[in-house]
């Protein structure tokens, strides 16, 4: 790959975003393209395929939840956007297409000058994910400064600028607080802020809100959703349905490593063509539904990513498998076929998904 | 913090004369008469008399381990019995503040002796340090780093062979082969600062130095390495990844801070030991430290003596304890010691 093809652009060959011309490849609007994603493990007891042939797109602008069980490999899969499975024994292929070009293609130097300055990243826990050892404002600042040839006066100010961004209080007073000296809302604000600090193109969120107590979590979305116009595109990894349905333009519903379901929210929330996505719809209880009605779980664990079930994955927890002529869930492992719609794919053998329908829960 | 450090050199002072007593009370109230040891083989039942009531062995032990501690804040004269001192003036010897005792056997104080000592296994403990401290460091994080390649399992491998050697056979090895056989060093013997400069100052400490690291930094290569690799698995690692940030900073400001805490809790822990005295080191060079004086001092019964050298070592020890503790809150800004 080229280096800096714009001039006065200081991103490294992946071209600017927004207004300007977008790089080459990257007309057809899609801003990130994943294809055919493998990241496979090699341990003692046998290959784990934690991600198994993942291909999503995310258009330039719109923000991609991903859903799914723990193990169900969205968190693997966006940490092999960012790079993160670079020098570990993890077996990555297929293509990661950031506007055209193949994340998986740049050497550990490239992919590293794009982590954190065209891909950021922010985590599940903030108080793991900061190093305690050091100031907030320190940490934050470091990722301007390895990106941005400035003074550390300037990299100080734009910290503060960016906690002033994301509600910190006092941010020129916080700035040089430690991480425990933060509550927790404020922790993923300022990991939001070293995420945000380089105006990446994209931003994943591995589960942003899950170690937040409920009234902190509504603020970070809140947040989180006032902050998207400032990044192209983002991916929400979570299993909250309800996080997915606040932030998300477009679904994709993992199983196994595997995608199981893609669409719109609207199609993934209102009419869901995929058992397993039934399935955590159903699980959830609706808090204007009627109290008396009872909640349907989904049966069994999560299969084990050493030795998958033949068929379909989800088959033995399936409770529509009856409805499949012949034993198909259990021998031939569905492709993601189009269910109704263009933008709707399902991985599953059900042909009429009105039985789920039939059965649909609220 | 203040606070705290006062409180904690409370409690040092307490150990230390807990301490005291504790070998004081196992070495004086012995089988060995100290009388009989001081005046020597051939004395008669008179002599010993003599010698006892001159030294002070006659008074109950609570009575001599009080004139200790006396002496031990305000200083005290030798010899212990007044109408011997008011007799014969030529032989009293003063000893100031902190006064650990007076050896017969040499014929001075305790404290002439280990002040004599001290700068020798002082030099030889700091340098030993630095040496392992570095290499064990260093080597750690390579082996950490190259995590089950063959720089690791060489790494480690070679350490714990050297771990493997007794020091004194290192000792020998090094005084037959680079100093005999070889001549690439001279015959290392303590030459102090003030009498040789700093470089023949080091070049004399470098085998025994040398010798002590090696035996150390076996424990230090195991351990940054398990310190290091531990938290190259924490979450803010892989934050610091994400950040873009190359290997060296992730490395050195990421992992190693975290690693920082244990590494300097043992280092400080075993420097206060060597304080102490190196025994087996100092004996192969023949180095007049704390750990020859310790060897003399206990073949030859010297009392006295080895009351106060099991002294500065637990003073050594008791200090460097407070300073690590102290040394976290520097550390770790989670720690504020109050």
């Amino acid at each position: 790959m080229s280096d800096q093809k714009t001039p006065g652009s200081s991103r490294v060959g992946l071209g600017k975003r927004g207004a300007s011309a977008p790089a080459t490849g990257s007309g057809s609007g899609s801003f990130l393209e994943v294809r055919d994603l493998k990241v496979h493990f090699p341990t003692a007891d046998g290959l784990v395929k934690a991600t198994d042939g993942l291909s999503y797109t995310v258009e330039r602008g719109k923000t991609l939840g991903i859903v799914g069980e723990s193990g169900s490999g969205k968190s693997v899969s966006s940490s092999a956007i960012m790079g993160l499975h670079r020098g570990t024994r993890a077996q990555v292929s297929g293509e990661i297409l950031l506007e055209g070009t193949d994340l998986l293609r740049l050497s550990n130097e490239e992919m590293r000058r794009a982590r954190g300055k065209d891909v950021a990243m922010i985590f599940q826990d903030p108080l793991s994910a900061m190093h305690p050892y050091y100031t907030v404002g320190n940490q934050i600042a470091e990722a301007y400064l390895v990106h941005n040839d400035v003074s550390k006066k300037a990299a100080r100010a734009r910290t503060i600028e960016m906690l002033d961004r994301v509600g910190i209080p006092q941010p020129d007073r916080r700035v040089d607080d430690y991480p425990h000296q933060f509550s927790g809302g404020m922790r993923q604000r300022a990991m939001i802020a070293m995420g945000l600090i380089n105006d990446p193109g994209l931003l994943i969120a591995d589960e942003p809100t899950t170690a937040l107590d409920v009234t902190v979590q509504a603020q970070i979305l809140d947040l989180l959703q006032d902050l998207q116009r400032e990044f192209n595109s983002g991916i929400i990894i979570t299993h909250d349905l309800g996080v997915v349905a606040e932030m998300a333009d477009d679904v994709l519903v993992m199983y196994a490593g595997r995608a199981v379901e893609i669409g719109t929210t609207n199609q993934i929330m209102t009419k869901p063509e995929m058992p397993y996505t039934w399935g955590l719809l159903a699980s959830v209880p609706d808090l204007a539904g009627d109290p008396e009605e009872q909640l349907v779980p989904i049966k069994g664990n999560p299969p084990s990513l050493l030795d998958p079930p033949p068929g379909c994955a989800f088959s033995p927890r399936c409770r529509f498998k009856e409805h499949v002529s012949g034993d198909l869930c259990t021998t031939q492992l569905p492709e993601l076929t189009s269910a109704a719609g263009a933008t709707h794919v399902k991985r599953c053998h059900l042909t009429d998904s009105s039985v789920l329908k039939q059965e649909q829960p609220a | 913090m203040w606070a705290y450090a006062v409180r904690r050199a409370a409690i040092g002072v307490v150990l230390l004369v807990a301490v005291a007593l504790v070998t004081f009370v196992l070495f004086f109230a012995t089988a060995a008469n100290p009388a009989r040891l001081a005046c020597g083989k051939n004395c008669s039942q008179q002599q010993i008399k003599v010698t006892e009531k001159a030294l002070g062995y006659d008074q109950p032990l609570y009575v001599q381990f009080g004139t200790f501690m006396k002496g031990l804040v305000v200083g005290r004269e030798f010899p212990a019995d007044k109408e011997v001192r008011e007799r014969n003036p030529e032989l009293v010897t003063d000893c100031g503040p902190p006064c650990l005792g007076y050896s017969v056997n040499v014929g001075t104080t305790v404290n002439s002796l280990i002040v004599q000592a001290a700068p020798t296994t002082i030099s030889l403990a700091v340098v030993a340090l630095v040496m392992w401290l570095i290499g064990g460091v260093l080597f750690g994080i390579l082996a950490a780093v190259y995590k089950g390649s063959f720089i690791d399992r060489g790494v480690v491998g070679l350490t714990l062979i050297a771990y493997a050697f007794p020091t004194f056979f290192i000792a020998v090895f090094f005084l037959k082969y680079v100093v005999i056989k070889w001549e690439i060093l001279p015959y290392p013997g303590y030459v102090t600062i003030a009498d040789g400069g700093v470089f023949t100052w080091f070049e004399n400490l470098l085998l025994p130095s040398f010798t002590l690291a090696l035996v150390f930094m076996a424990g230090y290569v195991r351990m940054t390495r398990a310190f290091v690799l531990e938290s190259l698995g924490e979450d803010y690692i892989r934050t610091a990844k994400s950040k873009g940030l190359r290997t060296r900073p992730v490395l050195f400001k990421h992992a190693l801070r975290a690693a920082l805490t244990p590494l300097v809790t043992m280092a400080g822990l075993d420097f206060a030991t060597l304080l102490g005295g190196a025994i087996i080191t100092e004996s192969v060079f023949a180095y007049p430290g704390l750990g020859l004086l310790t060897v003399q001092s206990s073949s030859s019964f010297d009392l006295p003596t080895i009351v106060g050298v099991v002294l500065v070592a637990a003073f050594f020890v008791i200090v460097l304890n407070i300073l690590v503790d102290i040394s976290y809150a520097f550390i770790d800004p989670r720690v504020r010691l109050g």
